[in-house]
């Protein structure tokens, strides 16, 4: 998958595997590259009020159930539509603000008559749980890829980087919406339903196939870089293992750019996978969904504009805080690099 | 140059070649039965008998392949749907119509949306980029950064629809977007295009405001600027007429690699402002699993993606004259 690329993190990550080194010289007390990141990053305020708001959101997420129970409501009950009163003819909040009240916090929702704050909730859980498989099984993919590409050279890089090259090219958008239909169409005939879990799993799929390529490619260049480095040298010249060269003397190099990059895919995600649940490809109802409330939320803003700013919002905020966490564990990783 | 175009074609060729083979590979040897997955969520047992005949389903998948291929500069034949002329990729059983025929009709709508976008992109990032590079530490960059930040957090559908509740319903600025052909009336043409245009483009303005910045911050500690410097030049004309044709540079490559994304984001804000381009009908092909439609997006997606990189490689080397082609 193709992101708007940033210049930025491939600067970073050049620069990465000096990270382990640039520290040990200043400090008086032997503190390992990781305790200096840490403080580093401890005294950067915008990345820890970042960082807490990132793990409030995984909490939210976590709790849902609770918060619902709690809250006494839940995302699938179509209350509007049970209790007259709240919705006029129109299937409109008939309450001010989207029908923003006691009962309903965050409102109604245009139609079903179903409880935002509660859908918003759920919804979390479905946005960030896809977010964070595809972003571990990309990320691990694209390790494997991008090391075995730039250890081994030669034809085994040469077909990995057109394949790379090819994914990165394309927009992953459009073969993202094909896709989804064909992988579904390998296991369900056309007429039944999909099951829920399959359109989870092939979500899932179609993201990572296209998005591996990203950190990849960033590996493959980091590898050749340190292949060429004294110590891998060393390790080779003293009969080291292929595995152990890559575990031992390559990986523990590899962190820094890894970690950076993941961060910086998560939000990219959440982002894809409401895009597909918005163009209507994404998860199905009854899951509760936020690209599915936006969908709802464009069809609807002409009268009742408040719906779309629930999800809106909270995905901004979190966008957000997740990006500039991203950015102050980089700078934490690698003070050099100052935007 | 020629020389070098001709090898670029020719190369773009072979990719489209090999994208297309797998597509199609995907798409009629992956389902269950190709022919029930053609016919689309709404099938006649009739149309999928015929389905079953028209796509020579008896014959080798590379054979098919072959018919596919020799289509597009023969035409094809579908009995009793209907003719599919020189151009042929395909026909859409779903929609009773030749692939290739629902996409040109759509092109100048996407097209139109992209190259506007493309525009206020790069006027609007380079500028402000620009601008915070040559006020570097002053409010105004730390403004431009922090709002870079917001912008590229951004999502099309909410923005959206936002500013079309605010400057359309509320305060009836513009006129709600919807595509008029240039042909007919500019005028219109641009003004009910500029939100889809403004909105499209946010997310990567965003980023291209930071580029240009650390880019002329970067270019700005070169030597060749210093020496322009010591020769007396102005730091005004230093800034504008060397140091950004430097910066520039990266820009267009990175610029040429969005492309891909840009045409992504395209088919959101299409669907958002229900403009009828090709995003929006490769939407409504997954929604009714009209396979020969979303083959022949593919395609088009993709030749699109391949040729306009080409032309960014183009003028690449009129930017920068040390860039040879060759």
């Amino acid at each position: 998958m193709t992101f708007p690329s940033s210049t930025a993190t491939d600067a970073a990550a050049e620069s990465a595997d000096t990270a382990g080194a640039a520290g040990s010289g200043s400090a008086v007390v032997g503190r390992s590259p990781g305790q200096l990141m840490w403080r580093r990053f401890r005294r950067d305020k915008t990345g820890v009020v970042s960082a807490f708001i990132v793990l409030a959101f995984f909490l939210i997420a976590l709790l849902a159930p609770v918060i619902a129970a709690l809250y006494g409501k839940d995302p699938y009950t179509t209350y509007g539509q049970n209790q007259p009163g709240l919705l006029n003819d129109f299937g409109y909040p008939i309450a001010p603000n989207g029908g923003m009240s006691g009962d309903f916090w965050f409102g109604l929702e245009p139609g079903l008559g179903r409880d935002v704050f509660t859908q918003l909730v759920y919804g979390i859980r479905t946005s960030l749980s896809i977010a964070i498989v595809v972003t571990v099984i990309t990320t691990v993919i694209g390790v494997a890829m991008g090391i075995t590409s730039g250890y081994l050279g030669g034809k085994t890089d040469y077909v990995i980087g057109r394949v790379i090259d090819t994914l990165l090219a394309f927009p992953s958008q459009l073969f993202l919406i094909v896709f989804l239909p064909v992988v579904e169409a390998a296991i369900v005939l056309p007429e039944e339903e999909t099951p829920v879990w399959l359109r989870y799993v092939s979500i899932c799929v179609v993201l990572t196939v296209l998005g591996w390529a990203t950190i990849a490619r960033l590996l493959r260049a980091q590898v050749l870089s340190l292949r060429a480095r004294e110590f891998v040298e060393a390790a080779r010249v003293t009969g080291a293992s292929p595995a152990r060269v890559i575990f031992k003397e390559l990986l523990p190099n590899l962190w820094t750019p890894i970690i950076i990059q993941s961060t910086l895919a998560l939000p990219l995600y959440v982002g894809a996978e409401a895009g597909l649940g918005f163009l209507g490809v994404g998860m199905t109802e009854p899951t509760p969904d936020w690209g599915r409330m936006f969908q709802v939320g464009v069809n609807v803003y002409h009268s009742d504009v408040t719906y779309l700013l629930f999800p809106g919002v909270s995905m901004l905020i979190f966008v957000v805080a997740f990006n500039l966490l991203g950015d102050s564990i980089r700078d934490a990783f690698d003070p050099k690099t100052k935007r | 140059m020629t020389s070098y175009l001709v090898r670029r074609v020719a190369g773009a060729l072979v990719i489209l070649m090999i994208i297309s083979a797998i597509t199609f590979y995907l798409f009629y040897a992956v389902p269950r039965d190709p022919a029930r997955a053609f016919c689309g969520k709404i099938c006649q047992p009739e149309t999928l008998a015929l389905i079953r005949h028209n796509l020579g389903m008896d014959e080798p998948l590379f054979v098919q392949y072959w018919h596919w291929l020799a289509g597009i500069f023969t035409g094809r034949e579908f009995v009793q749907f209907g003719e599919c002329p020189a151009p042929c990729l395909g026909y859409s059983f779903a929609t009773q119509e030749p692939v290739f025929g629902a996409i040109v009709d759509r092109f100048p709508v996407t097209l139109s949306l992209t190259l506007g976008a493309s525009v206020v992109i790069l006027a609007f990032g380079i500028m402000t980029g620009m601008i915070a590079a040559w006020k570097v530490g002053q409010p105004l960059d730390k403004i431009a950064s922090a709002s870079s930040v917001v912008g590229a957090s951004l999502q099309i559908y909410f923005v959206g629809p936002l500013l079309a509740f605010y400057l359309v319903d509320t305060l009836q600025l513009i006129p709600r977007p919807s595509y008029v052909p240039i042909t007919e009336n500019p005028l219109d043409w641009f003004t009910h295009l500029l939100l889809p245009w403004v909105v499209l483009s946010i997310i990567f303005t965003a980023n291209y405001t930071r580029m240009t910045r650390s880019q002329m911050v970067e270019q700005l500690a070169e030597d060749y600027v210093r020496t322009a410097r010591a020769k007396g030049m102005s730091s005004r004309s230093v800034f504008f007429r060397f140091a950004w044709r430097g910066a520039m540079i990266p820009i267009v490559t990175i610029f040429g690699v969005d492309l891909a994304t840009l045409l992504g984001g395209a088919i959101i804000t299409e669907q958002t402002f229900s403009l009828h381009g090709i995003g929006e009908l490769a939407v409504r092909a997954v929604q009714n699993t009209d396979l020969p439609m979303l083959l022949g997006v593919t395609i088009v997606g993709a030749a699109a993606i391949v040729l306009l990189n080409i032309l960014v490689d183009v003028l690449y080397a009129f930017i920068d004259p040390r860039v040879r082609l060759s």
